[in-house]
């Protein structure tokens, strides 16, 4: 591709800079790093919003466009109006309450049962096929029976929440407590170490970044039940779910959107918060490369 | 099938280690080990070899009771057992220091004692300064190193190695060697060592034991002449060829 450059004439004052240009984008360290990380996303991001405005604006009928609001109207309407501002701040502290309760109480059943289920080969034969069965149940079927059953208010709906993300919890802790090195497991067991011991210093540390990679699932999933029970439920102190569930009946569009965005957000953050708090724990000893 | 743990004043003084008959079948049927007789008293360094999968490995566990033997006596006399595995199998969360702590600290010794014991088997091995560093951070050898290290902490009369030098390159390999050859003219432990380098069998042992392969059987025993502390060189020397080359041979025999 470098050819050489004429050796005299008034050209040659350019061109060896095209050719060290060239060479310099010739080869690049790897596929794609001619751009900052963030440079892809933010293009995908453009072209959806511009196939938004495109649906809002042409395929759709003006009198439906509460169906796809154009993006701008979900802050002109929604976000910058005080009223809404406020209804969705306040549905959205509820929720997060709701959430991290729900995800405060799977993760310490969730620990518990997997924990139980590693101590004996029988507890595991009885319990896991209860957690799968937890895992594989319609939630939405069941949300307005506990509603009916335990009232429609803060305890029903942390309860939809823990139903969901017991379930990764419990998986992955037992995933990491049970595939514990055997070499490091027969150091213990020379010592004469017993259960407690093999548990505390050696199972459960290994099993950490396990545990936090279903803390991160489950983070997510608690997002989603929290709105999801609040939204069947539509009773008591609206939370981010009634909240989509009235703007939905009342055909407010950029509302119904913005009150969807905060909630994605918000489990995109709780995610984010778990991801570090993860990293923090064992990102100094464990090898994410293995 | 018995295996019992002596008090450290025993009859007889010397003997650390000794298989009478000892054999293993394991469930599914195949016999690892027939009819193993071998004695390995204090100040004895006897190392295996043998092709892989000939129960070398399943020796050291009947030894240190980590799987009984199915028939056989195994008499081991003393209950400071040091095992070092083929993985340095290290904690990753522990920093050396705290690995090294480890077996200590599994056995109730109280943190100031055990601080101690640690940092004088930190500096047996040549660690002194890594203390504070994580294992991944750590090359191959310089894990081994602590593993070995943590072994000491035991102050072990009877030391088991299998194979833990196998995954190591050569000049590593043999750097170890020669600390560990340091390691046992200082501390006279007895020693049991696994390994399927000959040069290394030789040059580390009192006595080299020939195994076959399956069903384990020990086909040929070798008395090594040469004087600790051993000169890396000796390696060269025709009698260490020599008597490589026996070794070499008893295994092509018992292999075939």
């Amino acid at each position: 591709m470098t050819t050489t450059a004429p050796p005299t004439g008034p050209v040659t004052t350019s061109n060896p800079k095209i050719r060290t240009i060239s060479r310099a984008s010739e080869m690049p360290a790897r596929r794609g790093a001619r751009f900052p990380s963030w440079v892809p996303p933010v293009l995908v991001f453009v072209v959806i919003i511009a196939l938004w405005y495109f649906v809002s604006y042409v395929v759709i009928d003006p009198k439906q466009s509460f169906l796809v609001p154009p993006p701008h109207t979900i802050f002109t309407d929604a976000f910058f109006d005080p009223k809404t501002l406020g209804d969705i701040s306040e549905a959205l502290a509820r929720s997060a309450g709701v959430a991290l309760t729900g995800l405060a109480i799977a993760i310490i059943i969730g620990l518990l049962w997997a924990i139980a289920m590693s101590q004996a080969r029988w507890i595991e034969r009885s319990l896991f096929p209860y957690a799968v069965i937890l895992q594989c149940i319609p939630i939405l079927a069941l949300v307005p029976l506990i509603g009916f059953w335990f009232g429609f208010d803060f305890p029903a709906r942390v309860i939809v929440c823990v139903m969901i993300a017991l379930f990764p919890i419990v998986a992955n802790t037992l995933f990491g407590l049970q595939s514990v090195d055997k070499g490091q497991r027969e150091l213990f067991q020379l010592q004469k170490a017993n259960r407690w011991t093999v548990l505390t210093k050696l199972e459960f540390p290994a099993a950490l970044p396990a545990i936090f990679a279903g803390m991160r699932i489950s983070a997510g999933a608690s997002v989603v039940g929290a709105i999801v029970g609040d939204f069947f439920f539509r009773r008591g102190e609206p939370g981010l779910g009634a909240l989509i569930s009235n703007y939905q009946s009342r055909v407010q569009g950029p509302e119904l959107f913005a009150a969807i965005i905060t909630a994605a957000l918000f489990g995109v953050v709780v995610f984010l918060v778990f991801g570090w708090l993860g990293k923090l724990a064992v990102g100094k000893w464990y090898d994410y490369s293995k | 099938m018995t295996l019992t743990t002596d008090p450290p004043v025993a009859t007889t003084t010397t003997e650390l280690l000794n298989f009478s008959d000892v054999a293993m079948t394991f469930p599914n049927g195949t016999t690892a080990l027939s009819g193993v007789d071998l004695t390995v008293k204090k100040g004895e360094f006897v190392t295996v070899v043998g092709p892989s999968g000939c129960g070398k490995s399943t020796l050291l566990r009947i030894a240190s009771g980590l799987t009984p033997a199915t028939a056989g006596e195994t008499h081991v006399a003393t209950k400071r057992i040091g095992y070092v595995f083929q993985d340095a199998t290290l904690l990753p969360w522990r920093t050396v220091q705290a690995n090294v702590e480890l077996l200590a600290e599994l056995n109730g010794i109280p943190k100031k004692a055990r601080v101690a014991e640690a940092a004088k088997a930190i500096e047996l091995v040549g660690l002194k300064g890594f203390e504070k560093h994580l294992p991944k951070t750590l090359s191959g050898g310089m894990r081994m190193r602590a593993s070995l290290a943590r072994s000491l902490t035991l102050d072990p009369e009877l030391f088991l190695f299998d194979e833990p030098f196998g995954a190591l390159d050569e000049i590593t390999r043999e750097r170890l060697n020669d600390e560990l050859i340091k390691l046992f003219t200082e501390q006279q432990f007895a020693g049991l060592f696994i390994t399927h380098s000959v040069s290394e069998a030789v040059y580390l042992s009192t006595r080299v034991v020939v195994m076959s392969g399956r069903p384990g059987k020990i086909v040929e025993t070798f008395d090594v002449p040469f004087a600790y502390p051993r000169d890396p060189e000796i390696r060269f020397t025709p009698e260490f060829a020599e008597l490589a080359g026996e070794v070499s041979h008893a295994l092509r025999e018992g292999h075939s």
